[in-house]
């Protein structure tokens, strides 16, 4: 869902749930002393709860190439599903689980809508540089903006350079 | 003892049809599987490691059931520890050839036995995608010897290695396998490969 869902709906969904007076977020508040709403821990998990799938997603092509040989010949070895995931699946996979973790920190990075509902933009909290772009717009400041903007496009840029470049030396498919 | 009472249904180009095998094996001998291709080898072996599960009948490995199909009994391939040989080597990309003998056992003394038998004991350091055909097919053997398994199941083993050295490997096998009491099943397309290696042969019709 988190894919096809606008992330603002996402986002107001998500901020009904851990509100501290209903359900899950008063349970949290009650019980932990914990608050998501409004506050850096409950960005961060509306963050992973959004961009989740754009992880999974890669990861799990990536392991559905595999042939199925390779766990069976674990099996037959008398490791445990367990095992064969950690020592012989997830080291085969290292360059998509690379390409999926630095893709989907970007696509974090730039995120707008879920962290404005659940974070509300508060200064020095959770007011992420995407927001800032936009607060800096509507006051009308174009040089705040671009440097925001410029920050953000650097990193992103950075990022997919150099994933471009790991995919050429190191990506190679193990089984190739 | 092993008995094999078993019955899978098979997907084929012309459509369905019956893998259908009730034979029983002596521990230690040697038995060459042959028929055509798509006939079900390859899924015999694999329903006796426990990969596959067929619809009907039983398999018992010295008294113990590892499959009963009316029950649903089944032993996982964990459990069931055979050395299996896969056609495509299924050799792990990321382990060298020492590395793959140390994930299936501990015993340093024994992994250094195997690499010598297989010739590899200088590729040790070397991962699969540097190892030619033969290679990988003599350390998918290994592998599968390094569990010292008490039944191995070999699928098309020898197809990749030249003459010469389909020889010298057949010879120091044959010698292991007498020392280690292995039930061997080998599948084969081409049974006169096997000659003076194995006591027995299952013809598997289409």
């Amino acid at each position: 869902m988190p894919l096809v869902l606008p992330p603002s709906v996402l986002g107001f969904y998500l901020l009904l749930a851990f509100s501290p007076q209903h359900g899950v977020g008063k349970w949290l508040h009650d019980t932990f002393d914990l608050q998501f709403v409004f506050s850096f821990q409950g960005l961060v998990l509306a963050s992973v709860i959004y961009s989740m799938p754009f992880m999974i997603g890669p990861i799990k092509s990536a392991l559905q190439q595999l042939p199925a040989s390779l766990s069976q010949a674990s099996y037959t070895l008398g490791k445990s599903e367990r095992e064969t995931f950690l020592r012989v699946l997830l080291p085969n996979i290292k360059p998509s689980l690379f390409t999926a973790m630095v893709l989907t920190f970007a696509h974090t990075l730039g995120e707008f809508g879920v962290v404005l509902m659940i974070g509300g933009n508060i200064p020095n909290v959770t007011r992420v540089a995407s927001i800032a772009v936009y607060d800096s717009v509507e006051n009308m400041d174009y040089s705040a903006a671009n440097t925001y903007s410029l920050i953000l496009f650097c990193i992103t840029f950075i990022l997919v350079i150099g994933v471009f470049i790991f995919n050429k030396t190191q990506a190679k498919s193990p089984l190739e | 003892m092993i008995i094999i009472n078993i019955e899978k249904k098979l997907k084929a180009y012309s459509g369905q049809q019956w893998l259908k095998v009730n034979r029983e094996f002596a521990n230690g001998s040697i038995i060459k599987i042959h028929g055509p291709s798509g006939a079900g080898k390859t899924t015999l072996l694999k329903i006796i490691a426990g990969l596959v599960t067929p619809e009907k009948g039983i398999i018992k490995v010295d008294g113990i059931t590892w499959l009963d199909a009316s029950t649903k009994t089944t032993l996982s391939p964990q459990k069931r520890m055979v050395g299996f040989v896969f056609q495509n080597y299924a050799l792990f990309p990321n382990m060298t050839v020492r590395e793959h003998l140390e994930y299936a056992t501990k015993d340093v003394e024994w992994i250094d036995r195997l690499l010598t038998i297989g010739k590899l004991e200088t590729l040790s350091t070397h991962k699969p995608e540097h190892l030619s055909g033969g290679q990988q097919q003599r350390l998918a053997i290994l592998r599968a010897l390094a569990i010292k398994p008490k039944l191995l199941l070999m699928d098309e083993p020898f197809s990749a290695l030249d003459h010469e050295m389909k020889m010298v490997l057949i010879s120091e096998l044959k010698i292991l396998f007498e020392e280690l009491g292995l039930t061997v099943l080998i599948v084969t397309h081409n049974p006169q490969e096997l000659e003076g290696l194995c006591d027995g042969e299952l013809e598997i019709a289409s």
